[in-house]
């Protein structure tokens, strides 16, 4: 894999909800590569370390990659604060990410918060077979559902407090529902108890499932060994591997939970 | 055009420039973005005897102009290491610097006798990993251990040995010059500081670890003073590093008395740092109407 640095522009930025952005860079190169499920490092000015983004949007025709992502400390919000015509440093794409499976008749795509964006470029790919459960706190959190909708996903929108969405609660309840109709596969974004919830229930039922993990990062390409997780390999060795080029997407049946 | 070209122990460096230990693995990923054949040389991970996976995650905290790492010495071997991976490197047409530690002075000598059987180099000895001999305090934070350890893997190799100090001591000249007595042919320095950091809402240590390394630009001055006490306190060459990410900085450190430099956390910020370092240096010589870099070391003027 030959990996990309450079600056690039960026074409378009909206804030999308309370805290979150979703910019939009001009990288035919990088577009022309990506995967779903691979992400982005990019660096804030004045920072030392950069910050891994998933890629939220692929469109090699437009030469153009879309990143949502949430302001969280100073190096988002140095982020945040860049404008149209303005440029990011990033090095990309990054990482393993989700197996695609041509001969799947239904998949469910779940995002917990901030783990939404990435379900983007799988929704795309499945069209009308992906089913899209996303999870949130509270109603200010919600993002990407009329996304998720163009893009021929069936969406069904979880709050906490039920503050919006048709379900109130976490996103397992209507992913048990579904999985008891059969499904073929099962990818997963979004916090570790969410996650934790998710491959509980497809390794319960024997389903198929993929989940995307976030580690801390230095240098995001292998090198460091600063993102270590731990997983078992089919002889159920227990193994360290790195989120950033072994992941960030993996098999649940591999992560040790 | 200056002459970037240095000699360590009798080894041709093209320039002075080496990725450090633990930043760099054993290349391969880096050079997707160049060849590394651009490298003065690459200083690989620490490798110990036997496997170790490290420490568990989180490993990694930014710092004011730095960044605390927790890996630990996660490293496949030293069997591992000769067998699969010191074999592409020894073809990248650069000087390769094998970094090793171990838990006693007998599990460094093994790893050092059997890389004397190989074409690698230079060794590199790292002396900040604990001794479980000596209660776990680090090797290189007394004069008696750092002088076993040193003696225990001159015994065992005839390749140029580096001795890798640690800068969480009170005298650094004093374990210099212990290293060199005990048969170093070179030191480097400085390896991490040791620190903390804590999230202020879960009080919880950011690093699992609770404690790690401190790195990058924060600790440079830290790394130019010492560079300077021990080029005044031993006769053997000096590989300088520590928060250095430009040409300058890196001029600095040997005008402080480093031969040549390592490069850390820079290579995190910017994959190219190690190139782009070396074109700095090129440009700082060239304006300033010095022919050779090796002209440079060591020639700061105290007041
Ligand atoms: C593979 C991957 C994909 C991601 N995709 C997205 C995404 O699409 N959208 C989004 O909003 N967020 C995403 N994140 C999380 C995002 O990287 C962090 O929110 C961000 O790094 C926080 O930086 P900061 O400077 O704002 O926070 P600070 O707390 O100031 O950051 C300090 C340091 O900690 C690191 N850090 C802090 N939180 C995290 C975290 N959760 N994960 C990894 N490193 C962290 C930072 O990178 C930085 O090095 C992803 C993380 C990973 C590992
Ligand atoms: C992630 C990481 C891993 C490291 N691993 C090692 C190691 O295995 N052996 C070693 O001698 N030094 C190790 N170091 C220390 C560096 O080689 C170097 O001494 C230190 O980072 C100071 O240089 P810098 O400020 O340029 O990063 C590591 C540093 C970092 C950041
Ligand atoms: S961040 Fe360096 S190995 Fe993953």
């Amino acid at each position: 894999m030959k990996y990309t640095q450079g600056c690039y522009p960026i074409v378009e930025k909206k804030l999308i909800a309370q805290d979150t952005v979703s910019i939009t860079l001009r990288c035919p190169e990088v577009a022309a590569a990506a995967q779903p499920g691979q992400f982005v490092h990019i660096l804030p000015k004045g920072y030392g370390l950069r910050r891994p983004i998933s890629i939220a949007g692929i469109d090699p025709e437009a030469g153009t990659l879309r990143l949502v992502f949430a302001i969280r400390g100073k190096g988002t919000k140095e982020l945040a604060g860049l404008n149209e015509g303005e440029y990011m440093d990033m090095i990309a794409p990054l990482g393993h990410g989700f197996t695609l499976k041509n001969d799947a008749q239904h998949v469910v795509l779940v995002g917990g918060g901030i783990g939404v964006p990435p379900m983007l470029p799988l929704a795309k790919f499945y069209g009308t077979k992906a089913t899209a459960i996303s999870g949130f706190r509270s109603f200010q959190q919600v993002i990407l559902q009329e996304d998720l909708e163009a893009l021929g996903a069936q969406t069904i929108c979880c709050t906490e407090d039920g503050t919006a969405g048709a379900v109130k609660g976490f996103v397992t309840t209507p992913l048990e529902q579904l999985l008891s109709e059969g499904v073929d596969a099962v990818y997963a974004c979004g916090p570790m108890p969410m996650l934790r919830a998710v491959a509980d229930v497809c390794m319960r039922t024997g389903t198929y499932c993929e989940v995307s993990l976030e580690e801390r990062m230095a240098c995001g390409v292998g090198a460091c060994l600063g993102c270590a997780c731990r997983t078992r390999d089919e002889k159920g060795e227990e193994q360290f591997v790195h989120v950033c080029k072994n992941g960030p997407v993996f098999k649940a049946e591999e992560v040790q939970w | 055009m200056a002459d970037l070209s240095v000699n360590i122990c009798g080894v041709e460096f093209k320039n002075p420039i080496i990725p450090a230990s633990g930043v760099f693995g054993y290349g391969r990923e880096y050079e997707e973005f160049y060849p590394l054949s651009r490298l003065g040389g690459i200083a690989t991970k620490g490798t110990t005897g036997t496997k170790r996976t490290g420490n568990i995650a989180p490993r990694i905290a930014e710092t004011p102009a730095g960044m605390l790492n927790s890996v630990g010495l996660q490293n496949p071997g030293i069997d591992h290491f000769i067998a699969k991976e010191l074999p592409n490197l020894l073809t990248k047409d650069t000087v390769i610097l094998a970094n090793i530690a171990g838990s006693t002075p007998e599990e460094c000598a093994e790893v050092a006798a059997k890389l004397d059987s190989t074409d690698v180099h230079m060794i590199e000895l790292n002396i900040s990993c604990p001794n479980v001999k000596q209660g776990g305090a680090a090797f290189g934070t007394s004069c008696t251990m750092a002088e076993q350890v040193t003696a225990a893997v001159r015994k065992a190799t005839s390749k140029p040995l580096v001795v890798k100090l640690s800068p969480n001591v009170t005298s650094i000249t004093d374990i210099a010059k212990a290293v060199e007595a005990a048969g170093a042919d070179a030191v480097s320095l400085i390896n991490t500081l040791l620190g903390m950091r804590i999230d202020i809402k879960t009080r919880r240590p950011i690093l699992h670890n609770n404690v790690g390394g401190l790195s990058g630009p924060a600790i440079f001055p830290v790394a130019v003073r010492m560079v300077w006490q021990v080029a005044n306190a031993v006769n053997i060459p000096i590989i300088g590093m520590g928060g250095v990410t430009t040409g300058e900085d890196a001029i600095e450190l040997m005008e402080a008395g480093a031969s040549a430099v390592q490069v850390g956390m820079a290579c995190f910020t910017d994959p190219f740092a190690p190139v782009k370092i070396i074109g700095e240096m090129n440009d700082f010589l060239d304006a300033h109407g010095i022919s050779a870099v090796r002209d440079i070391v060591g020639t700061v003027q105290p007041w």
